[in-house]
């Protein structure tokens, strides 16, 4: 199981990873991707659609395994890691926002924000609670927290999913268009929050944009093209 | 509360229309069963008991004579031809010891000496063949309550008192208090006196059987000192015939039970039990498809959510379980629903018809273990039928499903 304390080592590392779809007919989605994510780091993914970007995520997710190159997450290998291993380690250590929110429509807000936790510890506790509640104060949703899912706006939704994926107070946190599905103000006010917790927690995290005043204020730009980096900007 | 409990529970709530259909289903199906198996054993137990009523588990009897062969002297060719002698009512050798044998066998319940035999009953006139059966009124109580047949007197046998079936009362145009002549052979017999009359709900038996105590019954035949029969109540009814066949091997003597002596109605008995079985088969097949193909259905439109799930760290094992839960809670409360239903269908066809006696036409058998086995059905086909649709959603895989749905 990997080590999850803080260390001086990057928190993820990717070398020549490559992923490839379909047996006869064989897509190259990704062609030999290197890139290292250091903790506390808030890295943005661009590129065009089709260059990659949620395939990649997927990979440093555990949510898929590459075809081909190594990804040590945590000093870990997770090549070595049996499924089981993997999913308690995306459980435990990564955290994740989608463009369209995927709350649990029979939960309230508080419950969807719990959910990680109750998956790994198996049962309901005040702890859990107490956090889940402090989160969404975080998020600014206190009031909303016995709001079922489906009865929140699309910004509101976002915010829970944000709380969600810091439920476990993961390393590392992968968004995918997070503010893709928004309108400008509740989009800002996301990506605000994201910002706020990578500061105020060091978690690090990859966000997935195609908005490009989204990805300036980000640490650090890597840009996609055709399964390959072509591009890695740092910012001041 | 257990996780994968909580998300079947939201699962089943957010589905609403979808789940109290279901459910409905397995309670209908469920009902079926518990009034069909209500049905079943009660016209069977009520026939059992009919049958059961006037006779015993067992019954011991001597072997039959047999004509023996003197030895032929040395070197003489014999060509016998056997003539079946005319049988006899005759005692069974060291009754008493047999008795005691019998009665220590484990599964007996009760045993009874008793001498069966035929004579003519006589009045005036008139006259008729019965059997009559002479029985000691304390053991044979537990192996046929003869009391409880009674339509006027009562069972006194003592001395030269008989009882006799109603048919045989009305044919002779006998009361309590007159008096018949029963006449075996030639010269045995004897003047009784009725004190009782029994229908015992077979015409044939109300005409044929006439009671006596033992004593008289063993003068009336000549067998002093000496039974024809043992009687034998075992603990259960269909473990007569392996109680007869052990009977039978360790005296030495003959031993029908009562499943042999009505093999017909057990044959009967048995392809109502299988019919009975198959419809059941073919009900919880239904059930199971019912439930399944819901599930099926349910795991379909979740597939974004247990990929949400399977993200944020919820294991293989969990999604499996929480529709495996699933399957446990629509079958468990479709049973509840079911024994409702199954219970007050059974109750109210029961109440519709009455014999002339006032018992039901159609009598149920509504038990506790009628119940827990029904309900223990619609728990394992609830969780057997979520097996499939369970296994499926817990080999989705996140990355796809979260992409693709």
């Amino acid at each position: 199981m990997a080590m999850l304390a803080p260390t001086p080592d990057p928190l993820l590392r990717l070398e020549g990873v490559t992923k490839d779809y379909g047996t006869r007919v064989v897509t190259h989605v990704l062609r030999g991707i290197d890139l290292v994510v250091a903790p506390g780091e808030f890295l943005a993914l661009t590129g065009a659609s089709g260059s990659g970007k949620s395939t990649l995520l997927n990979l440093i997710g555990l949510l898929d395994r590459p075809t081909a190159g190594l990804i040590v997450f945590g000093g870990a290998d997770v090549s070595r890691l049996d499924e089981a291993e993997t999913t308690a380690l995306r459980g435990r250590a990564i955290g994740f926002v989608f463009q369209f929110h995927y709350l649990l429509p029979a939960f309230t807000a508080a419950e969807n924000v719990m959910l990680p936790l109750l998956a790994d510890r198996g049962r309901r506790d005040g702890e859990m609670a107490r956090r889940a509640a402090a989160l969404l104060v975080d998020v600014g949703l206190a009031e909303r927290a016995s709001f079922r899912a489906t009865d929140l706006s699309g910004g509101e939704q976002q915010r829970v999913a944000l709380a969600r994926a810091l439920m476990m107070r993961p390393s590392l946190v992968l968004a995918d268009e997070p503010t893709g599905n928004l309108d400008s103000e509740s989009g800002a006010q996301v990506f605000r929050l994201l910002r706020e917790f990578n500061a105020r927690y060091g978690t690090a995290f990859v966000v997935v944009t195609h908005d490009d005043r989204l990805a300036e204020q980000c640490d650090r730009i890597v840009h996609l093209v055709d399964g390959r980096v072509d591009r890695t900007v740092r910012r001041p | 509360m257990p996780f994968e409990l909580l998300v079947a529970l939201r699962y089943l709530r957010e589905g609403r229309a979808q789940t109290w259909l279901i459910i409905t289903g397995v309670a209908v199906g469920v009902g079926v069963i518990i009034f069909l198996s209500a049905l079943i054993t009660g016209l069977q137990q009520s026939l059992i008991d009919r049958t059961l009523g006037t006779q015993a588990h067992v019954v011991v009897r001597p072997p039959e004579d047999m004509p023996r062969l003197l030895p032929a002297g040395d070197g003489t060719l014999r060509a016998p031809i056997l003539e079946r002698p005319a049988q006899r009512v005759r005692s069974i050798l060291q009754w008493q010891r047999v008795a005691t044998d019998i009665a220590a066998l484990s599964g007996v319940v009760a045993v009874a000496p008793t001498i069966a035999g035929p004579a003519m009953a006589v009045r005036g006139d008139g006259a008729s063949s019965v059997a009559v059966r002479g029985i000691d009124v304390p053991s044979y109580r537990d192996i046929v309550d003869l009391a409880a047949f009674l339509t006027a007197g009562r069972l006194d046998l003592d001395g030269f008192h008989a009882v006799i079936g109603m048919e045989l009362a009305r044919y002779l145009g006998l009361g309590v208090g007159d008096r018949m002549r029963l006449r075996v052979g030639t010269d045995m017999g004897g003047v009784y006196t009725i004190t009782g009359i029994l229908d015992l709900g077979n015409k044939d038996l109300n005409q044929r059987w006439v009671f006596v105590s033992l004593r008289a019954a063993q003068s009336i035949f000549g067998l002093e000192g000496g039974v024809s029969t043992i009687e034998v109540r075992g603990a259960r009814i269909y473990d007569a015939e392996p109680l007869a066949e052990t009977i039978a091997a360790r005296t030495g003597l003959i031993a029908d039970s009562w499943m042999r002596t009505n093999e017909q109605l057990l044959i009967g008995l048995r392809s109502q039990s299988a019919s009975s079985r198959l419809i059941q088969t073919f009900v919880i097949l239904a059930v199971a498809l019912g439930i399944a193909s819901v599930l099926a259905v349910s795991v379909v439109q979740k597939s974004r959510e247990i990929g949400i799930l399977r993200a944020t760290g919820t294991r293989r094992a969990q999604v499996l379980r929480i529709f495996l839960v699933e399957g446990a809670i629509l079958g468990l409360v479709g049973s509840v629903g079911g024994i409702l239903l199954g219970s007050v269908l059974a109750r109210v066809f029961a109440g519709i018809a009455r014999n002339p006696d006032g018992s039901p036409t159609f009598p149920v058998a509504l038990t506790t273990v009628l119940y827990l086995r029904s309900t223990a059905i619609a728990l394992v086909v609830g969780i057997g039928a979520a097996l499939l649709p369970a296994r499926r959603a817990a080999r989705m895989r996140p990355a796809e499903i979260i992409r693709y749905g």
